[in-house]
């Protein structure tokens, strides 16, 4: 039975760490400024963790078999315990497992405690069971007033945020249920949720930012790829959850400024 | 622990107290093993629908019929709310611990045996509330185990969120108070009735698992049932707590000014701990077996209750790594996230000292001990996926996608099953005076060890791929198409898994009655539960008070005659 645990132990952990190194399922391709910190910061989380998942299973595998009963090893070694070793490796783990975490948090602070560069998009993102809707403020950069009072989902993108026509601020307010937005330049994202609490996850961005009820939630990001990527709710939400999807557009500057120009001659 | 003799009680004599409204922990400890039998069964069968569902989303099942969305979302919600709380919390510590706890220290009961029973019947009553959201009109609640406000909050969210989320919180709040009960009971008893010569210092590591995970239950079921109210009277009395003003389907919701992450900091300030609820006395019942199935004291008995007391300090300030993507201050995160990675200090001492337990040992492969051994893998497994999600910055693509379904099903689920498993191959001859099968053991080992890592290992590479979880279909998002492949190779997965669990099942009631009889101490172990009669009598010790020379793990002693020295063996060992 020694033999049998070693050859499965020895077995899960080969293929595991098969999938693993050669990658066959892996991060989507990065296309956001975030994406090349985060994904080192994976990669070396991953070697790390990997030395250790490898060196763990291999050794448990081994201890048991060589130390089965009726191997010839001797006396069972009588002894509760080593302090030295004890102590050591309790500080290996905590320097390996702190360091790690404080070597990542940079980009964390960067992306979070900062708000966006002056200059940004503005781009308000409203989440709703079971739809994505994002909100452009025009040319005067202020988004106009909302009312709950007026909100109808069915009867178009303004009247499903409750667009205030009366507000002037809101005149030319551009909102769409695909979202376009310019290559290389910074987003400033405003994150609002209507219903229930809904997640803005753009797995190529790696961004993803709960939309919760009550909070507007800031948050910048950079696309650094022209393309269409994949918008997924990443909070349960309702039953509509799984197919509460949406399209961002990655695109030229003047690509994107003539798509919102042609939205706004729309609203005449 | 003069205490003793008040507790004392003479045996009863008809069938409904001896079996029904017994007041014996070791009835009561089968009862409660019972009931998280009945109970992962059925959980076990909901993770098979729901897995049907995920790749045959059409499909018309026999008897359930045609699995809708919302269906999926109630099976995963029941199953979730099934597994957390009528099988991690009840078996291992109402069921074992309720079992051994008093015996292990050489009690003849718990403290308060009708307090005992009270929340035995009062989980059961939970049990049969929890069942009853399926029966209603709208069905069981789609809203998670997790039960995120204002989803949870508000009758018009979804189907299954009217009748069937009241009946599901309600059995929450009863269900937390039972493990109020039963959390006071395990500390005093163990405080209290320890037999002469059992110093904390030499509890076994079960014992001190118990013991902990009781304090962790009373101070963390408090907060859970505080929340649970304050759901129902927002969603039956029109409060405020969790909702602000909403608008559901173009209609605006009469609420104001509540906070949607309150609840969200309310119940993972107990779900943290919840997590360690399931998996210390696990932790407990590997450590014992490791060392007495390897005939060698366990590496570091003082290291292994600091790590025990360590992880349920720490397990009380990390919950906020719940909530990186939550809307919570950035900043709070750095804090959480650095507790984090600290509690997985004292979780590495403990597998280095499970290695180190085995090194240089003599190890038998008994049924337990191979799922002891498989516990020890499922942890690192499951551990070692931790410091991913403890880095706000990796949380960002990982959260709420199939990869943390992998974290948690491997180190919170299966090897807490794991941890279950053991002990009642290692109990059960002490139970029922008769041996399990061993070959068949070895069998459902094998099928279960690879059965489960082939099941939730893959979700590793699903979660990096950026599958959501809680998710019913992928057909509707387009790169989740590819990952088809993978989803089939799990539900087979699932099919053969859950296929093997019922060897055991058939091996467990078939020894019961036909199994060979087992000798008082099968095992060759040292704890008190091996010195008395099999199954043990009404007071435990039929009459004597057992008194302790030892710790409890004293194996492969030089000198000593036999390889292992009973706590309870005057002569003397060696000093260490
Ligand atoms: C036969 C073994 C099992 C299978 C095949 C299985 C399968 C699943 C699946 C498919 C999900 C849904 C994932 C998603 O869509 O997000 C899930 C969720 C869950 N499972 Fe299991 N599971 C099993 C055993 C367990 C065990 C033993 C536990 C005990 C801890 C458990 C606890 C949970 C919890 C807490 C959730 C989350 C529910 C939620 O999101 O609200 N499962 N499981
Ligand atoms: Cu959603
Ligand atoms: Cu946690």
């Amino acid at each position: 039975m020694g033999l049998v645990l070693l050859a499965i132990i020895w077995l899960i952990t080969f293929f595991s760490t098969y999938f693993f190194a050669a990658k066959t399922w892996w991060l989507p391709h990065g296309a956001a400024k975030a994406a090349s910190f985060i994904d080192h910061q994976f990669a070396l989380t991953y070697i790390l963790m990997g030395i250790v998942f490898v060196a763990a299973q291999g050794a448990l595998g081994w201890l048991v078999w060589k130390y089965r009963d009726g191997a010839s090893n001797g006396p069972v070694d009588y002894s509760h315990g080593n302090t030295t070793m004890e102590l050591m490796w309790t500080t290996l783990t905590a320097v390996l497992f702190i360091g790690l975490n404080l070597m990542g948090s940079h980009v964390w602070a960067s992306e979070r405690f900062a708000p966006a560069a002056a200059g940004a998009v503005p781009v308000e993102v409203t989440g709703m069971q079971f739809a994505w809707y994002f909100r452009y403020p025009g040319a005067d950069a202020k988004y106009g007033r909302t009312d709950p009072k007026l909100m109808d989902p069915s009867a178009g993108n303004e009247a499903a945020l409750g667009l205030d026509t009366a507000d002037a601020a809101g005149k030319d307010d551009v909102i769409t249920g695909t979202m376009y937005i310019p290559v290389n330049r910074e987003v400033d994202l405003t994150l609002r949720a209507v219903d229930v609490i809904h997640s803005f996850f753009v797995p190529s961005f790696r961004f993803k930012q709960d939309a919760v009820p009550g909070l507007a939630i800031h948050m910048h990001f950079t696309p650094t790829e022209i393309g269409d990527y994949e918008i997924a709710c990443a909070e349960l939400c309702g039953l509509g959850h799984y197919k509460m999807h949406g399209m961002v557009h990655v695109v030229s500057q003047e690509d994107f400024d003539k798509w919102l120009a042609a939205r706004e001659a729309e609203k005449q | 622990m003069v205490a003793q003799d008040a507790h004392a009680h003479a045996a009863p004599q008809g069938f409904i107290r001896k079996y029904i409204f017994s007041l014996d922990h070791k009835v009561i400890g089968i009862q409660y093993i019972l009931l998280a039998l009945t109970a992962v069964f059925v959980g076990m069968f909901l993770s098979l629908l729901m897995r049907i569902h995920m790749i045959w989303p059409t499909a018309v099942l026999p008897l359930v019929g045609e699995i809708k969305p919302e269906t999926y979302l109630s099976l995963l919600t029941m199953h979730g709310t099934i597994m957390v709380f009528f099988v991690l919390t009840t078996a291992p510590q109402g069921g074992f611990g309720n079992y051994f706890l008093p015996i292990q220290i050489g009690a003849p009961d718990m403290a308060f045996p009708v307090l005992n029973m009270l929340s035995f019947w009062t989980t059961f009553v939970a049990f049969v509330v929890m069942l009853a959201a399926f029966f209603v009109t709208g069905g069981a609640p789609l809203h998670g185990w997790t039960g995120y406000a204002p989803l949870s909050a508000l009758q018009s969210a979804g189907p299954g969120e009217q009748l069937g989320a009241d009946l599901w919180i309600t059995s929450i709040a009863i269900f937390c108070i039972a493990s109020l009960m039963g959390a006071l009971n395990f500390i005093t008893t163990t405080l209290d009735l320890r037999a002469k010569g059992m110093t904390m210092m030499r509890m076994p590591l079960t014992v001190w698992a118990w013991f902990i995970t009781a304090i962790l239950g009373l101070l963390a079921f408090g907060v859970l049932l505080s929340a649970g109210i304050l759901l129902l009277l927002d969603r039956n009395l029109g409060t405020s707590f969790y909702v602000p003003l909403v608008v559901v389907n173009g209609q605006v919701m009469g609420h104001k000014g509540g906070s949607p992450l309150l609840w969200q900091h309310l119940f993972w300030f107990f779900g943290h701990p919840e997590v360690y609820i399931a998996i210390l006395p696990g932790m407990g019942v590997a450590s014992q077996l490791l060392s007495t199935f390897a005939r060698k004291p366990i590496f570091g008995y003082k290291a292994m209750v600091y790590a025990i007391m360590a992880i349920g300090i720490l397990g009380f300030v990390v919950w906020g790594h719940h909530m990186f993507m939550s809307g919570m201050s950035p900043y709070s995160a750095f804090a959480f996230s650095i507790m984090t990675m600290a509690i997985g200090v004292p979780s590495a001492i403990k597998t280095f000292n499970w290695l180190g337990t085995i090194y240089k040992s003599r190890v038998r492969f008994h049924t337990p001990m191979l799922y002891a051994i498989g516990f020890v893998s499922l942890f690192v497994s499951g551990g070692l996926s931790g410091p991913f999600l403890a880095q706000p910055v990796l949380d960002i693509p990982l959260h709420d996608t199939a990869f943390v379904v992998a974290h948690f099903h491997l180190i919170m689920g299966v090897a807490a099953i794991f941890g279950m498993f053991a002990a009642t191959y290692y109990w059960f001859p002490k139970m029922f005076g008769r041996m399990m099968n061993e070959r068949w053991g070895r069998i459902h080992f094998v099928l279960t060890l690879i059965g489960t890592y082939s099941i939730f290992m893959p979700m590793h590479y699903l979660g990096m791929a950026a599958q959501p979880r809680r998710y019913s279909q992928f057909t509707e998002v387009a790169y989740l198409s590819n990952l088809m492949p993978l989803n089939r190779f799990i539900t087979y997965a699932a099919f053969i898994t859950i296929g093997a669990q019922f060897i055991f099942v058939i091996n467990l009631f078939w020894s019961m009655f036909k199994g060979p009889k087992a000798s008082d101490n099968p095992w060759e172990a040292t704890t008190l539960e091996w010195t008395t009669a099999t199954p043990p009598p009404h007071d435990n010790f039929g009459g004597h008070t057992p008194v302790v020379y030892h710790g409890p793990y004293e194996y492969g002693v030089p000198g000593a005659p036999k390889d292992y020295v009973m706590q309870t063996d005057p002569a003397g060992v060696a000093a260490h």
